[in-house]
């Protein structure tokens, strides 16, 4: 269970945060401007990195603001808490280097490999 | 020694007596009962191998009844009057067990046998799993509810130290001397802090060896915690069982409070050092199981600490130096006619050539007899060891030579060295590394804030562990901006760091070990003049894994250590694998030719030692298990014998019966009253959601499918909400308060859930907007008058309000003051009838309550439950999210299209709407249902078809509501049904297995579809 310093109150339990998905997904602007394919990119289509991730959180049982967090899924390493609406930070998000060593392909790491069509 | 007070206790129904601070594992041999419990596979006779958690025979169910407890270690209960325990795995005694016919059997007992055996015929498996099931398995689980108490404390400290050997000791006096709050955690009743034989007899051993034991010869008599400082903590008898994230640990502490059994420590700890020490490892040879056959430290541990005699005949079979303090305790040079009994030593057996090192050349000195280059090769004795055989080894120690030697013996101490209990830095995610010098995995990378020290870092030395700690604990106390005490001044007193009065009155007794294993002499697998195939060599002593059983897996192709591990179960049990794995590594990496430490570890996992579920409970458990709410007017839903049903945590009225009713005829007699007379409903569980600020009407049109800017102040409307993707999530009626204020309600179960989708789109996705939500549900309670007679108890009610459909229509708002509380009451409708829902602050409901019934008795009002609800609105047609949708539904699947605007350019679900999917013709729609039989009610959930001629049968729908209305005198039911909308009146089926039952689509507004009785 790891420590979430929400940018609000503090550094607090994991438990009290949920955690809302991918980040920096916009809800385009011109729906009924856009394909199926692309209506349904924006709806269903998610990363799920072995690695580093750009996330969603909100601290649900507490101030109930959301929040963006850079994390290492592999080791849950927070890198970065940031505003929503603020642009994502740059962070390099090769490196899926796991606690006990892992290779970085197998075991998941297969973030590469998967895009977006 | 002092007189102890003795205690009684029984094992498998004898009594027996033992001394306080015995553990029942010290207290069975001071009974001389070795046998204690049967193996898991063989049922094999087994005895006491260690004297700590590693402990993998000697597992017992505790106690009986409501209190017991099922696979505890004898090695870690500690003794007191009446105790009771049993063996396990036996049948029908420990004695004389059935299953050890198994034992004659067992070439036939495979690695993967059950996997094996019981795969044909496939339908089979069920069968077999029962007797396997019956026949493995070592505790049986408590039946009876507990009568304990567990609890959960949260800690918060500077140093976590996990361990009271000399090295975690010291590291918690270091650092509580730099002023740092520190919780250090022993799993032990005691310290161990001694290294010292305390009755040895001193003229036999040379200056130097007394000099040794002397020199870190610490005051045991009474030693206790006299130099904790500050808001310094020492937990005792607490096993730290799991390491995770963030320095966040658990411990488990036992507790002999009466009432209160174990408590749950949750520390999280800025720095933890773990001090955990190390565990010594057995030896594999044939028939290395019997009972009388242990680990030598412990041997030791029970000799000294327990001061009970585990054997009169002693061999040492070893391959390092350790042992040696085991054999000088049982050692005496005095052998005189009066004496004959005093040395207890018969020999050593070393694996080694020779060795140079101090503590040997003092066995030599002494005179012992070593055999050198010699293992114990087989042994016998069904159900205690009584001899030994060892032979001498080749060059290799891959063979044996040599004419075979018996030994006469009845303990067998085994030290294969020694393993550094690695499994909470491995748990904080640190990486190992392969030592070859002693062929052990220590420390490598820490993951977490976090340093070993001591013995668990593959240190054995003291000196080099007083060495190491401080040099660690230094950079460890300087990152706190602290300073550590002088060097020298540390090095000079070091007695000075051990707690030594008694001010809390707890004695600790005391022990350690300290040796070098730079000189020991790896061997994996004792050779044995028997074919490998034919011996029994345990590995894994809990789940009677041997390694012959690991060479066949390796033969059948496994190469993953996980996967051996999982193929033959060794490592598996509840000892998890504490003096085996390593064992296991070693003889693959020998079978396998693969260096060990490219092989890695099976993964570590929490908890170290079994918790019980009671303690991972804590008070969670009964009343508190989950969060019950309530409304304001409960109490009165008690007097009036109401019975309740659960919604989310809520607990809502469900029927009311009177004396004599049923379910069935107290819910027709509420559906009845309410559309002749007044029905009165507790709807204060609906959410309610105050929606304030410059742009509530965008953002309701944005959440809605239909227009929201034109609702005019004062009036309410209908709104379904949907996802993006188009399926109903909620609906509720939203009334207009003001220009910039609106109250919306939910359904109880999605209050939450609602308000936080919401929030995010508010929050994410919209912050230009300017909205502020705030949840009001438990702020007002809402009492919903229902029926024909509603106004005329409004009347009542408010006595000089205009209630004239002119003044007060149908889908709108009033604040009306009831003395000088002002009500807000809507007229709106779940039930068809004329309704007003009159919404209050939480604290006036329950007299509001009381007054409507006061009022209305002469309309014979009528308190309804959910079920009544449930019956009114199907009657009427109206949904109920989450019953009627189940998140593939959309507004157009309902036919409530009416709802969806089409002006709108968006709002959220709105493009889903047009995808290919949710356009589709022959969805499955929403219809009622009618049963040619008046009188059957169908189950919620049947199946709905429409050729019953042929199976399989095609599924069209299901039904979703189904309830016997007593206005039509009939059943009624609601279904999702295929191209529905298009196939009212047409007959299908509901099949059942013995019968297919007749129904009809229908209209699903069954009653008043003109909707005459809500305006009339």
């Amino acid at each position: 269970m790891f420590l979430i310093n929400c940018p609000y109150c503090g550094e607090r339990e994991q438990v009290e945060f949920n955690c809302g998905g991918e980040a920096h997904i916009v809800r385009p602007k011109n729906p009924p401007d856009l394909s199926d394919d692309q209506w349904a990119d924006y709806l269903f289509m998610r990363k799920n990195i072995k690695g580093v991730q750009f996330e969603r959180w909100n601290h649900s049982n507490g101030c109930r603001r959301w929040f963006n967090v850079v994390r290492n899924t592999a080791t849950d390493e927070i890198l970065k808490i940031y505003n929503m609406g603020e642009t994502a930070p740059n962070i390099n998000g090769d490196d899926p280097k796991t606690p006990s060593g892992e290779p970085n392909i197998g075991s998941g790491n297969i973030s590469s490999t998967f895009e977006k069509k | 020694m002092t007189m102890q007070k003795k205690i009684s206790f029984s094992f498998d129904s004898k009594k027996y007596y033992g001394i306080e601070g015995d553990t029942l594992a010290s207290a069975l041999i001071r009974n001389n009962v070795f046998l204690v419990g049967r193996s898991f596979k063989y049922h094999r006779p087994r005895g006491i191998i260690s004297a700590g958690p590693e402990e993998p025979n000697a597992i017992v169910q505790l106690e009986s009844g409501n209190i017991t407890e099922p696979n505890v270690r004898a090695t870690e209960i500690e003794l007191y009057e009446g105790l009771s325990a049993t063996s396990q795995n036996n049948w029908p005694s420990v004695n004389f067990d059935f299953g050890s016919i198994n034992d004659l059997f067992s070439p036939f007992f495979p690695a993967g046998f059950y996997y094996k055996t019981f795969m044909w015929p496939p339908t089979f498996w069920k069968k077999y799993e029962f007797f396997i099931r019956h026949a493995a398995g070592l505790g049986k689980s408590p039946e009876l509810d507990d009568p304990d108490k567990y609890e959960h404390v949260h800690y918060h400290c500077d140093v976590l130290v996990v361990g009271g050997g000399s090295a975690g000791i010291i590291a918690a006096q270091l650092a509580m001397k730099a002023n740092l709050k520190v919780l250090l955690v022993e799993q032990n009743k005691t310290f161990h802090l001694d290294y010292l034989p305390s009755n040895y007899e001193k003229e036999d051993f040379s200056n130097e060896m007394i000099e040794l034991y002397e020199q870190y010869k610490i005051n045991n008599e009474n030693v206790t915690t006299k130099k904790l400082q500050g808001n310094s903590k020492i937990l005792l008898d607490t096993t730290v069982f799991a390491y995770m994230h963030s320095n966040y640990i658990l411990a488990c502490q036992k507790l002999k409070s009466k009432n209160l059994r174990q408590r749950i420590w949750k520390i999280r700890a800025k720095k933890v050092v773990l001090a955990t020490g190390a565990i010594e490892r057995f030896l594999t040879f044939n028939n290395n199981d019997r009972p009388g056959i242990m680990l030598a430290a412990s041997a030791y541990k029970f000799e000294e600490i327990y001061k009970v005699k585990t054997g009169k005949k002693i061999v040492v079979f070893t391959n390092n130096d350790s042992a040696y303090h085991a054999a000088f305790k049982f050692w005496s040079s005095d052998n005189g006619e009066k004496n004959k009994d005093k040395n207890r030593l018969v020999a050593i057996v070393d694996v080694r050539k020779n060795s140079d090192s101090f503590i040997v050349k003092e066995a030599k000195r002494l005179g012992i007899k070593i055999y050198f280059n010699h293992a114990v090769t087989n042994t016998f004795g069904r159900k205690k060891i009584n001899s030994v055989i060892i032979n001498e080894l080749d060059e290799k120690i891959e063979k044996i030579i040599g004419k075979s030697i018996k030994l006469s013996c009845d303990l067998l101490c085994v030290s294969g060295g020694w393993t550094p209990t690695v499994h909470l830095f491995s748990q904080s995610k640190g990486k190992l590394i392969f030592r070859k010098s002693d062929s052990t995995f220590i420390p490598y990378k820490s993951f977490q804030n976090e340093i070993s020290i001591g013995a668990c870092n593959g240190t054995f030395d003291k000196e080099e562990i007083f060495e190491e700690t401080y040099n660690k604990m230094k950079i460890l106390i300087e990152e706190f901006g602290k300073e550590i005490i002088d060097k020298e001044k540390y090095l000079n007193n070091k007695e000075d760091f051990f707690p030594s009065s008694n001010s809390k009155g707890v004695t600790y007794k005391t022990f350690s070990y300290s040796f070098n294993l730079n000189n020991m002499k790896n061997i994996w697998i004792v050779p044995s003049n028997k074919n490998f195939g034919k011996t029994k060599m345990f590995v894994d002593f809990q789940n009677d894994v041997t390694a012959k059983d690991i060479k066949l897996a390796l033969k059948e192709g496994y190469k993953s250590i996980e996967h051996v591990k999982r193929y033959t179960t060794t490592g598996m049990a509840t000892d998890q694998g504490k003096t085996s794995n390593i064992n296991a590594l070693g003889i693959i990496s020998q079978f396998s030719n693969k260096q060990i430490h490219k092989l890695g570890t099976t993964t570590y996992r929490l908890p170290y030692t079994p918790v019980t579920f009671g303690a991972l409970a804590g008070r969670h458990v009964k009343e508190f298990f989950d969060l019950e709410r309530t409304t304001p007017i409960h109490q009165w839903h008690i007097e009036n014998n109401a019975r309740f049903e659960d919604v989310g945590q809520w607990k809502r009225a469900w029927y009311y019966p009177k004396e004599g009713e049923d379910m069935h005829q107290a819910v027709n007699r509420e559906v009845k009253a309410t559309r002749e007379g007044i029905g009165i409903l507790d709807a204060s569980t609906l959410g309610k959601i105050d929606i304030k600020g410059r742009d509530s009407s965008d953002f309701l049109n944005r959440v809605y499918t239909n227009a929201w800017s034109k609702l005019e102040i004062g009036k309410c409307r209908y709104g379904l909400m949907l996802g993006d993707d188009g399926m109903v999530i909620d609906d509720g009626v939203t009334s207009r308060i003001d220009e910039n204020h609106y109250v919306m309600t939910t359904t109880t179960g999605n209050a939450a859930s609602v308000m936080s989708k919401l929030e995010d789109w508010l929050q994410t996705e919209w912050p230009e907007l300017k909205v502020f939500l705030t949840s009001v549900t438990e702020q007002f309670a809402t009492i919903s008058v229902n029926g024909p007679f509603a106004t005329d108890l409004m009347k009542k009610l408010f006595v000089d309000y205009d209630f004239s459909s002119e003044n007060f229509p149908h889908m709108s708002l009033k604040n009306i003051k009831l003395n000088s509380v002002i009500c807000r009451v809507m007229r709106i409708s779940f039930t068809g009838e004329k309704c007003y829902e009159i919404n209050v602050p939480s604290s006036y409901a329950k007299s509001l309550w009381s007054k409507c019934f006061e009022l209305g008795k002469e309309f014979n009002i009528t308190p309804y439950g959910t079920e009544a609800m449930h019956v009114l609105r199907a009657e009427k047609g109206f949904v109920i999210v989450g019953q009627e949708t189940d998140g593939s539904v959309t507004p157009i699947d309902l036919d409530m299209s009416w709802i969806v605007s089409k002006k709108k350019y968006d709002f959220i679900g709105k493009r889903a709407l047009n995808r290919s999917d949710t356009i589709r013709e022959d969805r499955k729609q929403l219809v009622g249902i009618l049963t040619k039989d008046p009188n059957l009610v169908l189950e919620e959930g049947a199946q709905l078809v429409e050729n019953i001629s042929k199976t399989p049968m095609a599924m069209i729908g299901h039904v979703t509501s189904s309830y016997y209305s007593p206005n039509l005198g009939r059943s009624i039911a609601l279904a999702l049904v295929k191209e529905g909308l298009n196939k009212k009146g047409q007959t299908i089926y509901a099949p059942l297995p013995n019968k297919n039952i007749e129904v009809q689509i229908s209209n699903p507004v069954f009653i008043d579809p003109l909707n005459e009785r809500l305006r009339a």
